[in-house]
């Protein structure tokens, strides 16, 4: 009798720790993938800041998670993980996760996707980037006027669409101010590698190069110019921190608003994919306080700025030549399409590198 | 080339390889004791955040550096008690020890990402400094680099012409003779093993106080690694690492600034140059010297005293 008593007790302590645990799970679970760690001061960092505000903006309708530093060649069956664990909606945030995310997507049917800096869409995967180009053209103009050797030096991870775009609106930044600039480019086939970032850097402040930018993900190029005595610029994140003298304005990726739009879409059931890929109207792309410059060029930047903003301006308007002088096609009328920026694989006149294939 | 460039290259190089060296030199120790730790990336890393946290604490690169050969070794003395304590597997037990470290670091760093602090200061001696060509780089260096070279011309004095070192040697290349004849197998493997841990530990504080001066989750990007692949490329041969980090670092930053030239080559094919440049000395080195080179005899074994 006394044992039955205390199964009852058993069981209905179980019962009751089911309850609590299906009643929890009614708070959405929303995973993120992060290719670096979240204490990068870039990237990553800025993808976390936009989970933490989504975090904040819903308060416990949500609980979120992330896992930092997943390697882009092994990220599959991480991103499975979460999908098991009950996560309903997933941000994979690097472009190397784009195949790996679709394969999951086909695996869960019920579970939505979100994966930033792709191109390859299914019904359960919408895909997401902003128009980093935009804060290329603008640092491109700054970097032009406030260069003496007319040489920039561009660290560079790999030739994705998103970094060869962000090279030529740069270059065709720094060409609106100054016919006679030069930019070198230095790939350094990583994303993350303080080291190596920082001895790209310094082969480029060799070759002369006297305002250095970067889309790697550490602060340590724009350290190197600060050393050296020269400038650069944040990526990603407002970098100044590191490099008080050298940083003359960061482009900062601002995804708080699309994480808390996205998820809120989730919970009212609206959610559908789509392509998103926002500028500097949307405030996915804006710009750190201008520094370490003289006036006109502080009034040039905020001018240029404003213009984009205002989408008075298209750092990619036409005519725009290639490599070798021809005139690119402009499928967008005056300027190039979104699907020729996203899908980006040449460089423009000026560039003076072979795009690797 | 002008001068300064040329010095610049090659001072480049020369911080490239010095991470390698020194967390080489120590794993150097270890193994030729017969003992195989595959957590070099894991001390390492630790290394990097705890020299940070230390010298920015106390606001002294030495007292930085410090902490971390106190965290290396540390982390050494963890994996010493697992595998030579408790003869666990060594292989797996490494493993555990850098993905442990990856970790560890990273939660004991939070409160240090994104701080700065200067760099090391490199010597200056007036006039010999100046010289052109070399001056900087033979004279104006940071003080890590000297300390590498000191420890690579120590532990070869040590472990070719002492009687300490010949005993570390017997341990490492027949550890049940080496019991039979007395001497402290366990107690030999354990030093050595912490010395690899210190020496891995400064070669992570060097990465934030001199290479690139702010602490970083997962900063070491693979150094660890690479290291432990110099020492078989070394074939155990204390100057050898010195060689072989030069000619890895060398391959690595070369390519970067023949890029930077434009010379036109392809930038993947020049990012796998130090890869196959290794390969290829691998290649050399194994195949005259195949007899006397290999590697400690007892290297990965566990030692469990007969009774």
């Amino acid at each position: 009798m006394k044992k039955t008593a205390f199964k009852l007790v058993l069981l209905s302590a179980v019962a009751i720790a089911a309850a609590s645990a299906s009643f929890a799970a009614e708070k959405l679970k929303v995973g993120f993938v992060y290719v670096g760690p979240v204490g990068d001061f870039g990237y990553s960092y800025q993808h976390d800041q936009g989970r933490i505000a989504m975090q904040k903006a819903l308060g416990d309708k949500v609980e979120t998670t992330f896992l930092e530093n997943v390697p882009e060649t092994d990220s599959e069956r991480s991103i499975e993980q979460l999908a098991r664990s009950g996560h309903k909606l997933i941000f994979t945030t690097s472009f190397g996760f784009m195949e790996p995310t679709l394969r999951v997507a086909k695996k869960f049917p019920g579970v939505k996707f979100e994966h930033a800096t792709g191109y390859k869409r299914a019904g359960n995967v919408s895909t997401y980037t902003a128009k980093f180009h935009e804060g290329r053209y603008v640092i491109g103009q700054i970097a032009g006027k406030m260069t003496k050797t007319n040489t920039l030096g561009y660290v560079a991870s790999f030739p994705i669409p998103e970094v060869v775009a962000g090279i030529n609106a740069f270059i065709l930044g720094a060409q609106s101010v100054n016919p006679d600039v030069k930019v070198k480019i230095v790939w350094a086939n990583t994303w993350f590698d303080p080291g190596k970032e920082a001895d790209a850097a310094k082969a480029l402040l060799a070759q002369g190069a006297d305002i250095i930018t970067q889309h790697t993900d550490s602060a340590a190029p724009l350290q190197e110019a600060e050393k050296a005595g020269k400038f650069g610029f944040g990526q990603a994140s407002d970098q100044a921190r590191f490099a008080p003298k050298a940083q003359l304005t960061a482009i900062v990726d601002n995804w708080s608003t699309y994480y808390i739009e996205r998820t809120k879409a989730v919970l009212d059931g609206t959610w559908k994919s789509t392509d998103t890929f926002g500028g500097m109207d949307a405030d996915m792309v804006h710009l750190a306080p201008f520094a370490n410059m003289p006036d006109d060029v502080k009034k040039m930047a905020e001018e240029t700025a404003a213009a984009i903003k205002a989408k008075k301006l298209n750092p990619f308007k036409c005519p725009i030549l290639d490599q070798d002088g021809k005139a690119v096609e402009c499928k967008d009328g005056k300027a190039l399409s979104d699907a020729q920026i996203t899908s980006m694989n040449w460089y423009v006149k000026g560039v003076d590198d072979k795009l690797p294939k | 080339m002008t001068s300064e460039m040329f010095q610049l290259i090659l001072m480049t190089v020369v911080t490239a390889a010095t991470p390698l060296i020194l967390a080489a030199i120590g794993e150097l120790v270890t193994e030729r004791a017969g003992v195989l730790n595959l957590g070099v990336e894991g001390m390492m890393i630790m290394g990097a955040a705890l020299g940070f946290a230390g010298a920015y604490a106390s606001g002294s690169t030495t007292i930085g550096a410090l902490c971390g050969i106190v965290a290396g070794t540390l982390m050494a003395a963890l994996f010493g008690l697992l595998t030579i304590g408790l003869a666990i597997n060594q292989v797996a037990s490494g493993l555990a020890l850098t993905i442990f470290g990856l970790g560890l670091s990273g939660l004991l760093g939070t409160g240090f990402v994104g701080l700065k602090r200067d760099a090391a200061p490199q010597l200056h001696i007036q006039g010999l400094s100046d010289l052109p060509y070399m001056g900087e780089l033979v004279f104006g260096e940071d003080p890590f680099v000297y300390a590498a070279i000191l420890l690579v011309a120590g532990t070869a004095w040590f472990l070719s012409r002492t009687r300490a070192g010949l005993a570390l040697r017997a341990t490492g290349d027949n550890h049940q003779s080496a019991h039979a004849l007395g001497l402290p197998v366990r107690r030999t493997r354990f030093l050595a093993t912490l010395f690899g841990g210190a020496c891995a530990g400064l070669a992570g504080a060097y990465l934030t106080l001199a290479y690139t001066p702010f602490w970083s989750p997962g900063m070491t990007a693979g150094r660890g690694w690479i290291a432990l692949a110099l020492v078989v490329f070394a074939s155990w041969r204390p100057w050898r690492i010195v060689l072989g980090a030069l000619l890895f670092g060398g391959a690595t930053v070369l390519q970067l600034h023949a890029q930077a030239a434009s010379f036109g080559l392809p930038g993947q094919l020049l990012s796998a140059a130090p890869y196959l440049a290794t390969i290829v000395a691998l290649l050399f080195l194994s195949s005259g010297a195949r007899r006397n080179a290999a590697a400690p005899a007892a290297l990965g074994q566990p030692f469990i005293a007969p009774r």
